[in-house]
């Protein structure tokens, strides 16, 4: 996985936010609502839930999905799938 | 306050991973103990010396199985405080060289918590299956101002194997002291040689013995000080009268787990194969951590995707199943497991399996059957089947 902190300014193409939800909450979200954005479209999950940041770049390497920049409560991922 | 007992062992019990129930020559062991070694070992008389004598073939016996001298064993408790003394007694005996203490990410919680609390703490990272990177280790306990290192055996939750000789010679060539814990490894693998170390750490309730006792053995001309006020028992290294029944059922188990480990860790070895492979192939998205081949015989850690651990424990224990979890809010912490994490295993969804001495193939079919369903029937309370 990589990860990086150059985001792209206005690109985000979807905005989730599960600030206050409990893992696997967050996960289940984006998994759920990653189809309604084209392939290369970023994907902005908002979660302060610990477990967001392992459990989100596990996410994108079981599902073939980018981890584009981690940082505590603001995640960005591009859909490769 | 206590359950008849056959109510308590109803369930396939699958939670070995950070304790074995006692073994029965462990039992018998403390029986006979209370009965003849009851004595205060630093007394003259009679059952006094009694106990001293069952003290100093204790020490000899446990010696053998981790390859030390009698003098350099030490009977502690359990892993937190064994593993303050250990850190905080090499960090005063190397004060004069520096503070920094150098440990894998993955070790114990006991054992980070006293690396931050007694010096500098430097994590060395670890790959996929949860092993160190060598060189990083290597330049770690190279740096200036280290006053010693901390690795384990074997990872507690996941089972992978470390370079330990590896990584105890990078420390011998930058003259720091290793603490090796042993705690996982002990009577599941040979510990007689287990390379270059200075001092080892070991828990009896890891491997069927009593709870109450620990072990730490320290290397002879290992720069070492009691890092609280020293008294007449165990040569000031661990303060404190010695329980010595609960130290006899200790070796009582380690023997008797030491005698058959071949036969008994080869079976666990392919039941926990099994496990690896149905599971991977029977749950869907789920994410199988640790090292598949060069592991402890016990240990499976997996993680299934969109579904939380709490759950699954409870479900998995209503359907007659004992696990444990490393997902947070399943154990006693809100937060996920530090090894997981630091393998960037998945960490919801986590169950972690220990099989036990007596674990048999058709318990093992018996969750393999079960869990698929528990899986996909919380996947689907979730929305996310």
């Amino acid at each position: 996985v990589s990860a990086s902190t150059d985001e792209p300014g206005d690109a985000v193409d979807l905005s989730l936010d599960c600030t206050g939800l409990r893992c696997p909450r967050p996960i289940i979200e984006i998994a759920r609502r990653i189809g309604v954005v084209p392939v290369g479209g970023l994907i902005e999950l908002l979660a302060d839930d610990p477990a967001t940041t392992p459990d989100l770049a596990a996410w994108c390497r079981m599902r073939g999905q980018e981890l584009v920049s981690s940082a505590a409560p603001r995640f960005l991922v591009r859909r490769l799938v | 306050m206590f359950p008849r007992v056959a109510e308590v062992m109803t369930p396939i019990f699958l939670d070995c991973s950070s304790g074995e129930p006692l073994v029965p020559e462990a039992r018998e062991a403390w029986l006979v103990a209370v009965s003849a070694g009851w004595g205060d070992p630093q007394r003259l008389h009679r059952p006094g010396r009694l106990a001293a004598q069952a003290l100093d073939a204790a020490r000899s016996r446990v010696a053998a199985h981790v390859g030390a001298r009698p003098d350099e064993v030490v009977f502690t408790g359990p892993l937190a405080p064994t593993a303050q003394a250990a850190v905080a007694g090499l960090a005063l005996g190397r004060r004069r060289v520096g503070d920094v203490v150098v440990t894998s990410a993955i070790e114990h919680s006991a054992v980070l918590a006293a690396a931050a609390a007694y010096g500098q703490h430097v994590t060395v990272g670890v790959d996929r299956l949860g092993r160190i990177d060598l060189d990083a280790w290597t330049d770690a306990v190279s740096g200036p101002g280290v006053a010693l290192a901390c690795l384990q055996v074997a990872n507690h939750e996941v089972g992978t194997l470390q370079p330990y000789e590896a990584a105890a010679e990078a420390c011998r060539a930058a003259g720091v002291p290793l603490v090796l814990d042993a705690t996982t490894a002990i009577g599941r693998i040979d510990t007689a040689n287990l390379g270059g170390w200075s001092v080892l750490l070991g828990w009896a309730g890891a491997y069927g013995g009593p709870a109450s006792v620990g072990l730490m053995v320290v290397r002879r001309g290992t720069r070492w000080r009691a890092p609280f006020p020293a008294d007449d028992h165990q040569q000031g290294r661990w303060p404190g009268t010695v329980d010595v029944p609960a130290v006899w059922s200790a070796v009582a188990a380690l023997d008797a787990v030491s005698k058959d480990r071949d036969v008994v860790g080869g079976r666990q070895h392919s039941l926990v194969d099994r496990l690896r492979r149905e599971v991977g192939a029977r749950v869907p998205e789920v994410d199988l951590a640790g090292d598949p081949v060069v592991r402890v015989p016990h240990l499976l850690t997996f993680s299934a995707l969109y579904v939380d651990g709490e759950t699954l424990t409870l479900e998995l224990d209503r359907a007659g199943f004992a696990v444990a979890s490393g997902s947070a809010c399943s154990a006693s912490s809100e937060h996920p497991s530090h090894v997981l994490a630091a393998m960037g295993a998945l960490t919801h969804g986590n169950v972690r399996l220990g099989v036990s001495r007596t674990t048999t193939e058709a318990e093992v079919d018996a969750f393999l059957a079960v869990l698929p369903g528990v899986v996909h029937e919380i996947r689907g309370r979730l929305g996310a089947a």
